[in-house]
């Protein structure tokens, strides 16, 4: 005597991305938190100290966060006019400024007026950053200069007048005191020694430089402008390595992961894209409201803060390990004890005789009705609201199995009206799905075929059955342009192939192509 | 069809047990069914073979014991014979000859020395008529006796066996045909009949199909083909008799049978549900489900104890006390139809061919018996006429057995065609195959073939359908997942014309895929297409390349009369022949290659070598009708004759499926009589139960002994078993309170265990014999002690 086959639910594949550990990782974040800024952010920095403040440049003032704060610990507001590229120092103490008005300011960030103030340049200062040393400023600026201060003495110590439009981008190196590199909207990239008069390496980007990174090891350098994200290798001399075009408009920012492994690229498109960094593939992408213009990421990746040309910034954190148990916990009940516990760890003795329990098969409840012979009763729980809802395969499958058995026309039959609405509802929602089509166009036809007599009889139901007709309608049409367009790409296909091969090959994926 | 001498036609596996209604003997250890030509015996609580009593020479038709001696039973066949046998011993005791061909058997405690037969009407011999008549067994010395004082008891009877039975203690017997229940009683020696009407118009079928009388009680049970049961009572006259109707059946009722105290009714039918009827009250009904298929005889044990059901998947279902299925008798399940080629499982060397719906089985053909049923379809199979199921219809395995591909379709009435296509993959753990892979659809129409590629480094599938296209198939290396899974690799076409056949060659390098009248020759490591060959006019119908020394040949049997060889090396017809080929089948193991030819309604074999003009062997005639089925199976040991008609049968054997679905195979004579002997040193003592391990364990100890015997001369009388010494005997079979104290009999015990001086040239195997034999023994001492001391 066999037991009961169960209804066998189809498992399609999932339409989609794929999980990957990547999705998995950077799907691991809160829901953003968005904070109002007065004006577009145009740079985001964290403080390497150990809270991690950030501070965020919009407008002309300077917010400093705390990393779980929504309010500003402190704010800089000396600020003639819009203020650009808040940095801090790497030991989080001072912080440097540029501004629309030419002077770049340097402040305690524990104090509130500027401690010095750098004059020289003639037009407004987009690039300031620190020296390794930490005792110099560089600073771009659009009057086509870039300039090497000294802190002690605020004075100027050397001035490059390379660049042939404005500087917007730079960095210093972290490793050599005197290397710096800036990027500039005459599409070239120069990297400059202190040491020496003149710049060591250019390299031609050929679009408006907007940001540039430097990896940790210093060997390879990133840049962004238009569409393209660019890699170079500085130990051969500037080569270019790749070039990215993942975005549709600008890139604006550049960031890299804490590791190093991933590199994060923000653009005027509104989406950041998360690139492996040994083979230069996409592995995630994030969406955003409005044009990006800064990023940044918090050490070990613990939050992402992205700043929009709307004001907006919006801040991700990391879910922490402790929530996530959190969330699953609540969702399992307390095990009971005379059910789950009671017997559980009781451990045989060497010379108990084991008797084995058989293993009760549970059937879900419409194959209990089915293994009955109810077939209206089976049809109905495979209807119940969320298993239509949220898994149609399960109810298409019970009507593919009611309609192997003969008897999918008895189980459609005798139905009142709202559960004639019900069923009418399911089939408007899934009879397009390629995936159900052959099952529910049969059962279509069935039910217009018993239901033909009481048409007429009530709104609810004609109303969806002209519903159903338009639907049926408009994918005809559609199915009909497709094949349209099959057939103009046959005529190309055949065009472009070699004459000598007449037999017709396709490969595997292109097979894909001839059951649209 | 003896032809020649040496090689002969033998019908292999899988005649049909489920013909007529099994026999349970009267100690319920024998289950005796007929079976082709003979009547096996199986034992009902191991399902094994036992042995089978054969001397009829046409189709059994009917078993029945002897009420007289319960040792004995009847048998009765269309050679017109009825046959006595003790069926303990397999031994013929009586042939009674009647003359005409018998198609069932009846007999009755109270008539003594008398069955009643069916048999056709005297008059019209070849005609649909039959009568039941009583014979008159005549008591003689001889062997063989002549019976054929036959008188008349019932005319116009149905020949199925289930309508008609014996009334309470044999006073009546109660016939059915068509509408019409027929009574006799024998004391009065006047019949009764009683009509229905037919019914057609209310859509009722009221017609007869079994009948059951109630053996204390003047009851008779009827089944009919709506699926209505009839109780009829006070049928002892004409006008006055009454029934009650049962239904529960939706199809036809195949079978009833009432338990020997009358307390239940049995029915079955296509449902393939066991109904249990309570006697008394009718309304209450236990069931039996999913007994796999539809029941088509009911027996009962006579004691009542044990049931047993046949099924129309050659199948005899043993349950227990109408609760449990206690073993199950499974014979070569023959469908509706055999859809799959004949494949060897290249594992266990099983015969691999379509079984119960949606089910493959495995079937040995050394032991001819069913290994296993794999579930293809995976779906609760509906027992409904009428119903479009899925069914199995392309099998393949790849060379080592490691994955199996099956297509399944079903064809709905004007719709759209379901093709399934699944990868099965072999656990070693489970020894069965896992499902991996489920591809739906795979083609838009039709599979006309399905292949695995036979080079070692690849496994591929190649699938050819009628929508123009083959496919290739390939294991994707899933890096991340444990395990892979198969996906589509390339598809071809040409000319957009069907593809019919395909073929691998030995290497697995060359692919041959008949596309019609044109044959086209691929590279399957680089999907170019090498070469086209064509010899019309006649699309290819079957296409495979030569193997060995004549892997160079590719031959092609077309539909117009044509077997086509092409040489590859050349591309170039090397020869042709005008043969209607209907099958062609190379042997794996060399270079042979068997060719049906079917010809004015019978079919004809050749064997030949690709490279030889002259065939090896040839038969004509080989059966009726087309070979549907062939395969090429490797044999166990290779025989060694040197005969040259005979060596294509060396290295494996030809077995082949007739129209009318019998499995066939040549044998020849050496082999036959290797066979014999085996058979006679299997002979076993039947004091034991034959159960499997007695014969492994039986046939190991008899080995051991002969062995011991040949080494160890002088210690032959020394080898008895330790249950068997006295000391032992005597120590287990005294009750445990005369017993002397557990210390004296220590001494005693051990003592006899004790291997006498004479025999100091031990063996260490025999040594450790004993001392296991010791520990056993001391264990055995310890719970005696126990024993006597809770005492």
């Amino acid at each position: 005597m066999a037991s009961f086959k169960s209804t066998k639910i189809p498992i399609y594949p999932k339409l989609g991305e794929k999980v990957t550990p990547d999705t998995l990782y950077w799907k691991n974040y809160k829901a953003p938190v968005q904070i109002k800024e007065f004006g577009a952010v145009t740079s985001i920095d964290f403080s390497s100290l150990a809270p991690h403040n950030y501070a965020v440049t919009a407008s002309t003032r300077i917010h400093i966060y705390g990393p779980f704060s929504t309010e500003p610990v402190k704010t800089f507001t000396r600020f003639k006019d819009t203020a650009y590229s808040g940095k801090f120092r790497s030991d989080g103490q001072l912080l440097v400024a540029g501004c629309e008005d030419s002077v770049v300011r340097l402040f305690d960030v524990s104090g509130k007026v500027a401690l010095r103030v750098f004059k020289g340049h003639t037009k407004g200062v987009h690039v300031t950053d620190f020296t390794s040393d930490c005792y110099h400023i560089l600073t771009g600026s659009d009057d086509y200069t870039c300039r090497l201060w000294d802190i002690p003495n605020s004075t100027e110590l050397t001035s490059y007048k390379e660049h042939t439009d404005y500087i917007r981008c730079g960095t210093t190196s972290k490793l050599n005191r005197d290397i710096f590199i800036t990027g500039s909207y005459d599409h070239t990239l120069r990297v400059f020694d202190a040491r020496v008069e003149k710049s060591v390496m250019t390299m031609d980007h050929s679009q408006p430089v907007e940001s540039v990174l430097l990896y940790p090891s210093e060997g390879l350098l990133v840049s962004a402008g238009g569409r393209y994200v660019k890699v170079w290798d500085l130990l051969k001399g500037g080569q270019p390595l790749v070039s990215l075009k993942n975005h549709h408009k600008t890139v604006t920012c550049l960031s890299l992961s804490s590791n190093g492994q991933r590199l994060l690229s923000a653009s005027l498109d509104r989406h950041v894209k998360i690139y492996n960094t040994t083979n230069y593939k996409v592995v995630h992408n994030f969406d955003y409201a409005a044009s990006i213009l800064s990023l940044a990421l918090a050490p070990d990746d613990e939050s992402i803060v992205v700043g929009m040309t709307n004001g907006v910034l919006s801040i991700k954190h990391r879910k922490s390990p402790e929530e996530k148990r959190e969330m699953v916990g609540k969702q399992r009940m307390q095990p009971v004890y005379r059910i789950f516990v009671k017997g559980r760890n009781y451990v045989p003795k060497k010379d108990d005789f084991l008797v084995s329990k058989p293993v009760k098969s549970h059937l879900a409840k419409y194959d209990k009705q089915l293994k009955k012979f109810n077939i209206s009763k089976a049809l109905d729980t495979a209807l119940e609201s969320w298993r239509r809802n949220r898994k149609p395969e399960i109810t298409v499958a019970v009507m593919k199995e009611l309609d192997r058995r003969g008897t999918l026309k008895n189980a459609l039959a005798g139905r009142d009206e709202q559960n004639l609405s019900q069923l009418l509802n399911f089939l408007i929602g899934n009879v397009v799905d390629p995936r159900f089509t052959p099952v529910l166009v049969t059962a279509t036809e069935m039910i217009l075929d018993i239901y033909q007599a009481v048409v007429g009889q009530s709104s609810v139901v004609d109303r969806q059955l002209v519903r159903l007709q338009e639907l049926v309608e408009r994918e005809v049409d559609y199915q009909q342009d497709l094949l349209e367009v099959l057939g103009m790409l046959d005529t190309l296909f055949a065009t472009s192939l070699p004459r000598k091969e007449c037999f017709s090959v396709f490969d595997g994926t292109s097979s894909d192509f001839e059951n649209p | 069809m003896v032809v020649h001498a040496e090689i002969r036609m033998v019908h292999r596996g899988g005649s049909k047990i489920n013909f007529r209604e099994p026999v349970i003997t009267h100690d319920s250890r024998f289950l005796l069914c007929a079976a082709g030509e003979s009547v096996n015996v199986y034992s009902t609580s191991t399902e094994e073979y036992v042995h089978d009593l054969q001397g009829h020479t046409d189709l059994v038709t009917g078993v029945v014991l002897n009420p007289s001696n319960h040792l004995q039973v009847y048998s009765c066949s269309a050679d017109g014979t009825v046959r006595l046998w003790d069926f303990t011993d397999a031994i013929l005791i009586k042939t009674f000859i009647i003359g005409y061909p018998i198609y069932s058997i009846y007999v009755s405690e109270k008539h003594g020395g008398v069955v009643f037969l069916v048999v056709p009407m005297a008059n019209y011999k070849s005609s649909e008529l039959f009568q039941l008549v009583a014979v008159h067994l005549p008591h003689s010395g001889d062997q063989e006796v002549e019976a054929r004082e036959l008188s008349a008891v019932l005319c116009d009877v149905s020949h199925h066996p289930g309508a008609a039975s014996f009334g309470r203690e044999g006073e009546y017997i109660a016939a059915v045909k068509g509408l019409q229940l027929e009574v006799f009683f024998f004391k009065k020696q006047k019949s009764y009949r009683f009509s229905l009407k037919s019914g057609m118009k209310k859509g009722a079928k009221n017609a007869f199909t079994c009948v059951s009388c109630h053996p204390k009680e003047d009851c008779i049970a009827t089944g009919h083909e709506d699926g209505k049961i009839r109780m009829w009572r006070n049928f002892n006259q004409k006008k006055e008799y009454t029934y009650s109707t049962l239904h529960w059946h939706h199809g036809a009722v195949n079978t009833l049978c009432f338990t020997p105290e009358g307390t239940n009714l049995l029915s079955g039918g296509i449902e393939s549900v066991l109904v249990h009827w309570h006697y008394t009250q009718e309304n209450q009904k236990d069931f039996l489900p999913r007994l796999g298929a539809a029941i088509t005889h009911i027996a009962v044990s006579p004691d009542g104890s044990l049931f047993c059901t046949s099924h129309s998947d050659n199948k005899i279902t043993i349950i227990q006390s109408c609760v449990k299925v206690s073993a199950v008798i499974q014979g070569l399940v023959k469908g509706d139809g055999v859809w799959t080629n004949l494949i060897i499982d290249p594992r266990s060397k099983a015969l691999v061919l379509n079984g119960k719906p949606g089910h493959l089985q495995f079937y040995s053909l050394h032991h001819d018996k069913q290994l296993y049923n794999l579930d293809i379809v995976q779906q609760e199979y509906i027992h409904e006429e009428g119903l479009d199921q899925f069914e199995v219809v392309k099998a393949a395995f790849d060379a080592r057995g490691d994955w199996l591909a099956t297509v399944e379709e079903r064809r709905k009435k004007g719709a759209e065609l379901e093709i399934n296509l699944k990868l099965w993959a072999y656990d070693e753990l489970t020894q069965s195959f896992v499902l991996n892979t489920t591809v739906t659809a795979p083609h838009e129409d039709r599979i006309t073939a399905m292949f695995f590629s036979p080079s070692p480094e690849t496994t591929m599938l190649v699938t050819t359908s009628l929508d123009g296209h083959f496919k290739a198939w390939l294991l994707a290396d899933h890096s991340d997942a444990n395990e892979g899974f198969w996906a589509c690799d390339f598809v071809g076409g040409y000319h957009l014309l069907k593809p019919g056949c395909c073929s691998f060659s030995a290497d697995g390098s060359l692919l041959s895929v008949g596309f019609q009248e044109v044959v086209t020759v691929w590279s399957p490591a680089s999907w170019e297409l090498l070469t086209t060959l064509s010899q019309p006019p006649g699309a290819i119908r079957d296409l495979c390349f030569g193997r060995l020394s004549c892997s160079k040949y590719l031959l092609g049997a077309s539909t117009k009369n044509q077997l086509c060889c092409w040489n590859l090396l050349t591309c170039s017809l090397e020869w042709s022949t005008p043969m209607d080929v209907s099958l062609l089948q190379t042997d794996p193991l060399s270079e042979n290659i068997a060719a049906f030819c079917s010809q004015s309604g019978s079919s004809d074999l050749f064997v030949f070598k690709p490279s030889e003009p002259r065939p090896l062997y040839s038969q004509k005639a080989l059966c009726t009708g087309k070979v549907q089925h062939a395969v090429f199976a490797p044999r166990d040991q290779m025989l060694e004759s040197c005969e040259e008609r005979t060596q294509w049968l060396n290295r494996s054997q030809l077995y082949f499926l007739t129209q009318h679905m019998d499995l066939l195979t040549f044998s020849t004579k050496t082999e036959e009589d290797r066979l014999l002997a085996s058979s006679k040193q299997l002979m076993v003592d039947d004091s034991v139960a034959v159960t499997p391990f007695y014969l492994l364990l039986g046939k190991h100890r008899g080995q051991q002994l002969e062995k011991q015997e040949a080494l160890t001369n002088p210690m032959a009388e020394r080898t008895q078993l330790p249950q068997g010494s006295i000391a032992i005997k005597e120590l287990l079979h005294t009750p445990a309170h005369v017993l002397p104290s557990a210390s004296f009999l220590c001494a005693m015990f051990v003592r006899s265990l004790l291997i006498s001086s004479s025999s100091a040239r031990f063996k260490s195997g025999l040594w450790l014999y004993h001392s296991r034999t010791l520990r056993l023994v001391s264990d055995m001492y310890c719970q005696l002690r126990d024993q006597i001391i809770s005492n």
